[in-house]
């Protein structure tokens, strides 16, 4: 496999995990953060930790929001990971009056915590369950409970429920896949998240372009 | 244990494992009551063998860089993530946001702190602004408070007869601040902490289990999560920390690094007596 990956470098987060995941899988990974190498890409991933208001004010900073939505218009697989799964919706609870990249419609909003049993942030490894009528093509290989790593406070709650691919539950369920055409994302973090992760970072590379 | 049962809506997130490496000049050590240290191996190449197995994160802690003032881990860090596809955590010695974003920056997904936190607590802050919560690590050394009797470790808690208290303390173990642990674990949730190692000096290297009352305290007094850290010397004990102490994960060393037990053993173990466990 020699597919070319361009991973968005807009400040926030942990991008040398993501690179080292894919180039692990035999993929070449390059981060950048030219708005011309985003518009050159085969493969956009959107990593990224961090506030929304704050990622969304970096990608606009460097100019990024125009060749991004661009490339996703054009059809090349993309993939969101973590923040980079909430950044494609509207708006967010964690920054009232920021807009996302809106290439989905609905919100972000805050995990509601109890103390001693449902703490925020979600942190560790949690189940997947994927929606019985997917026919998401990153899930391939992946089963009703597989584990994988989460790290957030927030989540999406999409207005067309036909693009969460899987569900997780803490507390409440939510989206931890979520699959349109040539965009994806999960909530959780591939990269982190071992041979599941991996299968899934796999077949994000098979994917046509 | 009698009179314990989980929450009903049992939420699917999986307590952790968490095997730490403390580090010394490099090499994998485990101290004893924070002396005393045996070599253990090289850090990258146990931590792959802990990923192996199964083990959920792990974390590194340079027990010799805070008092030595050594700076940073950003090799460790470096050389780690070319090759760990779990979590991993770095603590020891990192005092700026600048220590912290070079280490984060190597591909270390979350920074550990102690001394610093509690001489400048607003690094919390400015860490949890700059980084994101769920970086920030605060770890906190607690000693329960001068009282008669017998060790707390392992006992259920709330059976120890007085009310407990525990100070922070710092360097490694060997300064007292006075600041009271509870209190301190509220207050780093408030300044954006995403996490709290808990270590119990009293319990640790001990093997007798780890200091449950302490374990609960924090746990049921924050709403981030808490891992717990001192004392583990078989797999009840880890059994014990989630359930009595109400644990989100559990820290141990010497268990796992002489082999006593295996990660997939204490999985299994955990596993069969109704804790979820990712397996």
């Amino acid at each position: 496999m020699n597919a070319v990956v361009t991973i968005v470098d807009y400040g926030m987060g942990n991008l040398r995990s993501v690179q080292k995941a894919f180039e692990s899988l035999g993929a070449r990974a390059t981060v950048t953060a030219s708005p011309a190498a985003v518009r050159r890409a085969r493969r956009l991933v959107l990593p990224g930790v961090g506030a929304f208001g704050d990622a969304m004010r970096e990608l606009r900073r460097r100019r990024l929001v125009q060749p991004l939505l661009e490339r996703i218009r054009a059809g090349v697989p993309f993939l969101g990971v973590c923040l980079g799964l909430q950044l494609l919706f509207e708006t967010s609870e964690e920054s009232p009056g920021a807009r996302g990249l809106g290439v989905l419609a609905g919100r972000v909003r805050k995990i509601p915590r109890h103390p001693a049993t449902l703490k925020v942030p979600h942190i560790g490894w949690n189940q997947l369950e994927p929606s019985p009528k997917t026919d998401c093509r990153f899930l391939r290989g992946v089963k009703r409970g597989d584990f994988v790593y989460f790290v957030h406070s927030y989540y999406a709650e999409p207005v067309d429920r036909a693009v969460i691919a899987a569900q997780t539950t803490y507390g409440r369920t939510f989206p931890s896949v979520v699959c349109a055409g040539n965009v994806a994302a999960t909530q959780f973090h591939p990269e982190k998240s071992q041979r599941v992760g991996l299968t899934i970072l796999r077949n994000y590379l098979d994917a046509a372009c | 244990m009698a009179g314990l049962s989980w929450p009903r809506r049992w939420p699917l997130l999986a307590k952790r494992i968490i095997p730490c490496l403390d580090i010394a000049r490099g090499r994998v050590v485990k101290g004893v009551k924070f002396l005393g240290l045996r070599d253990a191996g090289d850090p990258v190449e146990v931590a792959r063998r802990y990923e192996r197995d199964g083990a959920d994160e792990v974390i590194f802690l340079d027990i010799t860089a805070s008092h030595e003032r050594r700076g940073t881990v950003v090799e460790l860090a470096r050389r780690t993530a070319e090759v760990l596809f779990i979590p991993f955590t770095i603590g020891g010695g990192l005092r700026t946001v600048a220590d912290m974003r070079a280490v984060l920056k190597a591909g270390c997904d979350k920074i550990s702190i102690n001394t610093a936190a509690v001489e400048r607590p607003a690094l919390i802050c400015d860490g949890a602004r700059r980084f994101g919560r769920q970086c920030i690590v605060v770890a906190i050394d607690a000693k329960r408070g001068p009282k008669k009797g017998q060790s707390p470790c392992g006992l259920p808690a709330g059976r120890q007869g007085t009310v407990p208290f525990w100070e922070v303390y710092t360097h490694g173990g060997r300064t007292p601040t006075g600041l009271d642990v509870v209190a301190w674990a509220r207050r780093v949730e408030r300044l954006g902490a995403g996490e709290i190692l808990l270590t119990s000096m009293d319990c640790d290297g001990t093997k007798a289990g780890y200091d449950l009352a302490l374990t609960r305290a924090v746990s049921t007094a924050v709403s981030i999560p808490v891992i717990a850290s001192g004392g583990a010397g078989t797999l009840a004990h880890l059994y014990e920390a989630f359930t009595a102490g109400h644990a989100d994960a559990v820290l141990a060393a010497s268990i796992f690094h002489y082999r006593q037990f295996t990660v997939p053993q204490a999985k299994r173990y955990l596993h069969a007596r109704g804790v979820p466990v990712r397996r």
